[in-house]
């Protein structure tokens, strides 16, 4: 049986929409961790200050205790929801790699609780990191299953329809820069970098900032930051900054291939044109965040709308090679029957 | 006879004997830039109860009278002296107010520092450093309101090794270690002692967090040596 011919589980396709919802909250949780530098408030794991997880008295979740303990607790229902996902379609999914997939985010998300355990317990700073780059992979993997259990995917699949190679890798290679703006943006949260450069669009009033060691002493020496800033942490901000712009490009290519292409009411196109403003929206975050000294939620806004961005990108290049795979599957059967009745000609 | 007796004195207590202090006064010239108010605080009321107003940051502590320049490490460079970090009296790192007091405090490798909490809410000690312009955790202990007194030793010498808690993320403080008796950190109206300091030429540096190091050479004389730094204010702050 092929994925046309699949009967759509709707209760499963609501529930795994609700687990990419949850996800994507947990991200938000996740993200409040780090813009109040809560990370290492609640020293022990799993449980906290001594408490069983789910006994924590409310009342002692205070100050960064609130952030990190809630980020806790709401993990643990994505850990059930993602198991009870799994199951689900292991039990009622036809399709042997759905199956795969179910086992995959068991595991991603075993993983990443792990992994934000680690963090805490192992005191690994470079963990942090990980666990933000895994926690957005993971939210991709959900929305792909929702994309998966879904009736789109159905259509799309008995779809006739055309999206070039060229327009297919470039959804591609804008995804991977976004991903790499992702490790890259969770680098920068990891090693506070967020407040290195005070300006925008504009670093230290120049295109690319001096960043010899008298003018990083003038720069710490002129903040009003608490933590002094180094090169190093100017140098990604930079990159991350190089690298917003790139992708803006890609994205702004990418608008127009499609609407080239395919026209403006075809629902690829569409979704170009909602990849784009998200992309707009982000940068906006991104020069906010900066402009606001890093306002938390300014910050995680920056954050969540960047897994958005991330997860779109990822599942429009699902599409697109679904779409692409699919003409050249017609394609091919088409030159079957030509290239069949031609042996029969002969004959 | 006398000779020996006194060489053999000289070989025990040589350098308390000839030894001497190091005395000086840090000054700030100009207008401190404005400091930062803790309103993160004002949500907290185990912690703003215990302030009349909200408090600030204390980057820059200048007395306004004499220019006097506080919580600025000074310090030897490149002295041959070991640590007497394990013979010394513990150093100690309070949390009052929810504000880690001193903000800024010098201790020896080998010595004992003892983190007291004398607030009525928890705390969490997080140990971090920042030795090659990059944050790593060393330790992460809860603190309980009238818990245990937390007691860290440290191994290497480094600058500004930070203390924050992250239950309040405004708590911080900054503790320099050095690997040798000879630093000190100047009080409220700039001025310093550097204590049985043995006669000889030495590099001397004054290190403020935010301003940076100056260094001068100077020569330690039986009867003890002055060094004075100035720190002018820096431009605008951002």
């Amino acid at each position: 049986m092929n994925d046309s011919a699949a009967k759509i589980n709707r209760p499963l396709h609501w529930f795994a929409i609700a687990t990419a919802i949850a996800t994507f909250l947990l991200l938000g949780a996740g993200g409040l961790v780090t813009s109040h530098e809560a990370g290492m408030s609640v020293p022990d794991w799993p449980n906290s200050y001594g408490y069983n997880m789910f006994a924590f008295p409310p009342s002692k979740w205070v100050g960064g205790i609130f952030y990190e303990h809630t980020h806790r607790l709401w993990a643990t229902v994505v850990g059930l929801m993602t198991t009870i996902l799994a199951v689900w379609i292991f039990a009622k999914d036809f399709r042997k790699w759905m199956k795969w997939l179910g086992v995959a985010a068991f595991l991603g998300v075993i993983a990443q609780g792990v992994l934000g355990g680690l963090r805490v317990t192992m005191k690994m700073d470079d963990l942090g990191v990980v666990h933000g780059v895994v926690g957005q992979s993971f939210f991709v993997l959900i929305c792909a299953i929702a994309l998966f259990t879904g009736g789109l995917w159905q259509k799309i699949s008995e779809q006739k329809l055309n999206v070039s190679r060229g327009l297919r890798n470039l959804v591609l290679a804008t995804t991977v820069l976004i991903f790499l703006q992702l490790i890259l943006g969770a680098t920068m949260r990891g090693q506070h970098a967020g407040l290195a450069i005070p300006d925008f669009p504009t670093a230290y009033g120049k295109i690319w900032p001096d960043t010899s060691a008298q003018a990083v002493a003038n720069y710490n020496a002129a903040s009003k930051n608490p933590e002094n800033i180094t090169a190093f942490q100017i140098n990604l901000q930079m990159v991350h900054r190089a690298m917003a712009l790139t992708i803006f490009v890609f994205i702004c290519v990418t608008a127009f291939f499609a609407w080239r292409k395919l026209g403006a009411r075809d629902s690829f196109a569409k979704f170009a044109f909602f990849w784009f403003a998200l992309i707009i929206v982000q940068i906006t975050l991104g020069a906010a965040t900066i402009l606001t000294n890093k306002a938390a939620d300014v910050a995680t806004a920056h954050v969540l709308v960047g897994a958005l961005s991330l997860a779109i990108g990822a599942l429009g290049c699902i599409i697109a090679f679904r779409r692409s795979l699919r003409t050249a599957t017609v394609e091919n059967q088409n030159a079957a029957v030509i290239a069949f009745g031609n042996l029969a000609a002969n004959k | 006879m006398k000779k020996t007796l006194l060489s053999a004195v000289i070989a025990i207590f040589g350098v308390q004997i000839f030894a001497a202090d190091i005395t000086g006064t840090i000054t700030f010239k100009g207008t401190p830039p404005a400091e930062n108010s803790l309103t993160e605080m004002e949500s907290m009321s185990d912690c703003i109860s215990m302030h009349d107003t909200t408090p600030t940051t204390h980057f820059y502590v200048v007395n306004s009278t004499n220019g006097g320049f506080g919580d600025v490490v000074v310090y030897l460079k490149n002295v041959s002296a070991k640590s007497t970090g394990a013979s010394a009296k513990p150093a100690v790192l309070d949390q009052v107010g929810c504000l880690y007091t001193p903000g800024i405090m010098a201790i020896q490798t080998g010595q004992t520092l003892t983190v007291k909490n004398s607030d009525p809410c928890n705390h969490n000690v997080h140990g971090i450093s920042e030795a090659n312009g990059k944050e790593t955790t060393i330790f992460n202990d809860q603190q309980p309101s009238g818990g245990a007194e937390l007691t860290y030793t440290f191994d290497k010498p480094e600058m500004f090794f930070k203390f924050e808690c992250n239950i309040h993320p405004w708590m911080k403080a900054w503790v320099c270690i050095f690997d040798h008796p000879y630093f000190a950190v100047t009080d409220a109206d700039g001025k310093f002692t550097i204590k049985n300091v043995p006669p000889g030429k030495y590099t001397i540096e004054a290190n403020h967090r935010k301003l940076g190091a100056q260094s001068q050479e100077i020569e330690v004389k039986d009867s003890g040596a002055t060094a004075n730094f100035t720190f002018n204010a820096p431009a605008a702050a951002k």
